[in-house]
């Protein structure tokens, strides 16, 4: 990655980020914001994180793409403990302990 | 008088914003770690933290780079995460449209999902709220959470060469992003753009300079919105 790389995307999403958070508080009013535009707007992160992470579960980088039993079965405990609890922390936690106790029990360590 | 009043308002934002802390330190923690593991230098990884700003597009477009992506994907995936804010920003306008251009502008940049959702929570509760008081309890929410961000970070670059190999960090983010996502499904139409999205992502995962997350993203909004638009319908006939 060389230095220009990582600036101008640094400088770019701050830019970006922010002209988007001050959009409508800022300039417009949020009144007068068409319905199909707001519809559309929230389904953003649940049309973007999704597609992000399946291949990094699928195809952890760890293992060099190759499907791997712990990670699998972990992502899908922290997102059963996610949909039913609706606690991120809970989430989180059942799912690191899934991953260590898998990895484990296969006899990595 | 309305000074102390607005104190109140600011501990009760400070109060609802504080719980929150418990995702935003891992959170940002991490940031840090994996930042400086992909061989971000110490200021790149804080300026991207406090500049940024945006915990899920940060390690979106820490991904592409590790990753080659071109820079204009990296930049256009991480911002379509962001869009979101669009909609926090709208919904704000209409409670804090009123305060002052500068006010908005230093709100703007603290407009981030957890000190958004405690504000519109308590601005729909107590619509008889004035704008001081709407202003103050913002600024409360804000106050743990967006300062220890930025902390996080630095903690997470001073500690992350001393995370051993077995503690299988390469899967906290995934992790993360799950335990962020499974509160999203409320609806169908959320479920089904979130499904969309993992397919679409999987089988457009070999098009060239990164394009399938962006493809994938633009068609599960397409699907949720107007799988909404079906839902609300039959509801309503």
């Amino acid at each position: 990655m060389s230095l220009t790389y990582i600036w101008t995307i640094i400088a770019a999403l701050g830019i970006g980020t922010y002209l988007i958070r001050f959009s409508f508080l800022g300039l417009i009013g949020g009144k007068n914001l068409p319905d199909w535009v707001l519809r559309h707007l929230r389904y953003t992160a649940v049309a973007v994180l999704p597609g992000l992470v399946a291949p990094l579960v699928l195809w952890p980088s760890a293992t060099d793409g190759a499907i791997d039993p712990p990670r699998l079965t972990a992502a899908l405990v922290t997102l059963g403990i996610g949909i039913l609890t609706r606690n991120v922390i809970a989430a989180i936690l059942c799912g690191g302990v899934t991953l260590f106790a898998m990895i484990w029990a296969m006899g990595a360590y | 008088m309305s000074g102390a009043i607005a104190k109140s308002y600011y501990w009760a934002g400070f109060r609802a914003g504080a719980p929150f802390l418990l995702v935003t330190v891992p959170f940002g923690l991490l940031f840090g770690v994996v930042a400086t593991e992909a061989g971000l230098t110490s200021l790149q990884t804080m300026a991207f933290s406090s500049v940024v700003f945006a915990g899920a597009s940060q390690f979106a477009a820490l991904q592409l780079m590790i990753e080659d992506a071109p820079i204009l994907i990296v930049i256009a995936t991480a911002l379509a995460v962001n869009l979101r804010m669009a909609m926090y920003s709208a919904s704000l306008a209409v409670w804090l449209g009123d305060a002052p251009l500068w006010q908005r502008a230093l709100i703007a940049y603290a407009n981030v999902d957890q000190s958004y959702a405690v504000s519109i929570n308590q601005y729909e509760d107590k619509p008889d709220l004035t704008l001081t008081q709407r202003v103050a309890f913002f600024w409360g929410a804000v106050t743990p959470v967006c300062p220890m961000w930025v902390l996080a970070t630095g903690l997470g670059i001073w500690v992350g060469d001393a995370i051993p190999d077995w503690m299988a960090l390469d899967f906290a983010v995934p992790i993360c992003f799950l335990a962020i996502i499974a509160p999203m499904m409320r609806t169908l139409a959320h479920v089904l753009a979130a499904l969309v999205s993992i397919v679409l992502a999987l089988v457009l995962a070999g098009l060239p300079y990164n394009l399938g997350l962006l493809g994938a993203a633009l068609v599960a909004m397409m699907v949720g919105a107007q799988v909404e638009v079906w839902t609300t319908r039959k509801a309503a006939s």
